[in-house]
């Protein structure tokens, strides 16, 4: 057969201006390479959606119920925390719209918790993929925040119609910290997403590890309780200031409060309703989590080309 | 300019085999794993250069690096030292359906499966007559895949895969599936995409595949590359390398039968031991039969095999004139012998069994022999008959 003479006369094969040979895998600059990862990544966006579908219409698939379970599970939590805390605990007396200041919170964790518990599989369960198919392994991840925040919108339905219920709605003028919140959020949960992905492939303790201690950071964050008792009990019972700073300090905690400021008009002049620069403290904390993306895209990087032999 | 598409430049990898992934195993086997952490070399020094339009066949028995290798080149595995340079859309057919999923129905599958090997979405839109027609599975399309025969789920595979636009096609042993006449239409789209002028890697064992479709070959070994050349020469030097012998069976001993086969041997016409045979040489085959116990009837059938499990002939004594007959007792010694063997270049393999003229083998002995055939002339298929050949005029 002719070798390599005809090539230029084939229709089909932009070949003879294509640049030069590429390297297959070169190493990446560690200071560099973000960029180009992006761009790829935007090339596969396809790719990227074909996956983020693929999450979607397989997670309930063959279920009678289907896409209902997306508001089962936070509805069953609201409907528990409202009881137990709220009605036994007695939290909704002073709270006001108890059960939408729930809702909100559980709005933000329950996206917070399906990107890390999807992330942090998302390599593993994808060996098959990962084995025998080249494409940007972020696509992995990327897909799981993707499939999140599609159930996140769908859950905020939910938050509508309880709207419709108490005859109220979002605090408007607290609204642009809605974004801001989500925006921190995302950029939190796809840096530790990417670390997670990687490091479980190495090392299986990870995925258990990750159930923990979100177990663990729930509980750290202001969804179901309110932060003035911690307040309370930190720095005017003991005087401990600087561990509610780090409490506070908690990126969760923000988005967490920054959502109840905006989605919880009833919280409006009740000492619950955070007030403290929580613009200015997201805005840090974007600024930070977009340097921490940043870190976790290249140690992901330099970690992912060992994933196919680890698998 | 150059037209070289793939350059491989001194590329090993390195493997470790024992590798714990959990932070208990890490605990528990911490005095063990540092004494058994074993590497081991999957590629050593591998390089060539590939020009754009051909068909390169990488061959090698299991474990040899082919898979290994058409992974580095794919970019799937990153080299320990050397490196890969290409050029070029690589679609890497290394698993047909990778990404599918079973509970996606077969639309599904074929547009995650195409954006997977590299289609854009109008592009799959485009094709997916096509793809659905060359799968042939019309009818259940819209059937969730995990519901498919194996067949079935290989066929979309498959369709998908050849309508994938690459310049560069890495093929690892997908081939070797489905029923034939849809094995002849993949082989059929190869060519094509040979006719095309796209570059092929591709990793197998059929060595007619290797025959019929590369016009480069290059043999591995336990990582090393062995031989780069021509595919009539490697398959050759394939051949003899991986001779036989390992793959005989040594006789089963200890085993109690009535009837056994102890030994089997080819010899020439006179029974003098041989192994190498010209085209239409005389060959003869030696059989000894043990009886245990005293047996009333029996015969034994000898069958031929090829290097590639081609059944090349079987044969019983019961159904020959001069075969055996009657009452065994103690060791009989039985010479066979074929005049004028017409056998094309290879490698056969002897299967020897006994049996009475009615009811299962009493014993049988699986490639318990084996000879190689040379022939000088060059050609195909299984038999030697070389034909004379006139020229007339009208």
């Amino acid at each position: 057969m002719p070798t390599g003479t005809t090539l230029s006369s084939l229709p089909h094969t932009g070949l003879s201006d294509v640049a030069g040979l590429e390297r297959v895998n070169a190493r990446p600059s560690f200071w560099r390479g973000f960029g180009t990862t992006v761009r790829e990544v935007y090339q596969y966006r396809e790719l990227l959606g074909q996956l983020v579908r693929k999450e979607l219409k397989v997670k309930y698939k063959d279920s009678v119920l289907g896409f209902l379970w997306t508001f089962i599970r936070p509805l069953l939590q609201l409907f528990v925390y409202s009881v137990v805390i709220g009605v036994f605990l007695g939290s909704s007396k002073s709270i006001p719209a108890f059960g939408i200041y729930i809702y909100v919170g559980l709005l933000a964790w329950t996206l917070f918790t399906d990107i890390l518990g999807g992330c942090t599989g998302s390599i593993v369960n994808n060996a098959g993929l990962v084995k025998k198919v080249y494409f940007p392994r972020e696509l992995f991840p990327l897909s799981v925040v993707g499939a999140s925040l599609i159930n996140f919108v769908l859950q905020c339905s939910v938050l509508l119609v309880a709207y419709g219920f108490a005859r109220s709605g979002p605090a408007w003028s607290q609204l642009g910290l809605l974004p801001l919140a989500l925006l921190v959020l995302l950029l939190f949960a796809t840096a530790l997403g990417l670390l997670l992905a990687a490091s479980n492939v190495f090392l299986r303790d990870i995925q258990y590890l990750v159930e923990v201690g979100l177990l663990l950071w729930f509980w750290m964050t202001p969804i179901i309780y309110d932060w003035t008792k911690v307040r309370e009990v930190l720095v005017v019972r003991h005087h401990l200031g600087w561990l509610y700073d780090i409490y506070l300090a908690n990126p969760m905690a923000n988005v967490v409060l920054a959502f109840q400021r905006a989605l919880w008009s009833q919280g409006k002049g009740t000492p619950f309703y955070y007030t403290n620069g929580l613009a200015v403290r997201l805005g840090v904390l974007a600024v930070v989590c977009s340097a921490a993306l940043w870190l976790a895209q290249r140690i992901f990087a330099r970690s992912q080309g060992n994933f196919a032999q680890e698998l | 300019m150059t037209t070289d598409v793939i350059r491989v430049h001194d590329v090993s990898k390195r493997f470790n085999i024992h590798k714990d992934k959990s932070l208990k195993e890490r605990v528990v086997n911490f005095r063990r794993s540092k004494q058994h952490a074993e590497d081991f070399w999957a590629l050593r020094d591998i390089s060539f250069d590939l020009t754009a339009g051909s068909t390169l066949g990488l061959i090698g028995r299991n474990g040899s690096g082919k898979s290994t290798l058409l992974k580095v080149i794919g970019g799937i595995l990153t080299p320990n030292t050397g490196y890969v340079e290409r050029r070029g859309r690589l679609a890497a057919l290394l698993e047909l359906g990778a990404g599918f999923h079973g509970d996606l129905s077969g639309r599904e599958n074929v547009f995650l499966n195409a954006s997977i090997l590299g289609l854009t979405r109008k592009q799959t839109e485009q094709y997916f007559d096509e793809i659905v027609d060359f799968s042939g599975i019309e009818e259940f399309i819209d059937t969730q895949v995990k519901f498919y025969s194996s067949g079935m789920y290989v066929r979309l595979a498959f369709a998908v895969a050849v309508h994938v636009d690459p310049e560069i096609l890495l093929i690892d042993e997908v081939l070797a599936v489905g029923d034939e006449p849809f094995q002849r239409k993949c082989l059929e789209r190869i060519r094509q995409f040979q006719r095309e002028g796209r570059t092929i890697v591709l990793v197998t064992h059929g060595m007619d595949q290797v025959r019929q479709m590369c016009d480069r070959v290059i043999m591995l070994e336990r990582g090393h590359l062995l031989l780069d050349g021509k595919p009539v020469d490697a398959l050759r030097a394939f051949r003899e390398r991986y001779s036989a012998e390992g793959e005989l069976h040594a006789s089963q001993a200890g085993d109690h039968r009535e009837v056994e086969i102890t030994r089997v041997e080819v010899t020439d016409p006179d029974g003098v031991h041989k192994e190498r045979f010209e085209a239409l040489e005389d060959l003869g085959v030696e059989v000894d039969v043990l009886a245990h116990t005293p047996v009333e009837d029996w015969a034994v059938r000898l069958t031929l095999h090829n290097h590639d499990d081609v059944l090349v002939y079987e044969a019983s004594t019961k159904d020959l004139p001069d075969g055996p007959h009657g009452h065994l007792e103690g060791v009989r010694r039985l010479r066979m012998v074929f005049p004028r063997v017409p056998l094309a270049e290879g490698q056969y393999f002897v299967t020897a069994s006994v049996h009475p003229e009615v009811g299962p083998d009493h014993h049988r002995l699986e490639r318990a022999a084996f000879f190689k055939v040379v022939t000088a002339q060059r050609q195909e298929g299984l038999v030697h008959m070389p034909p004379r050949v006139e020229v007339l005029t009208p």
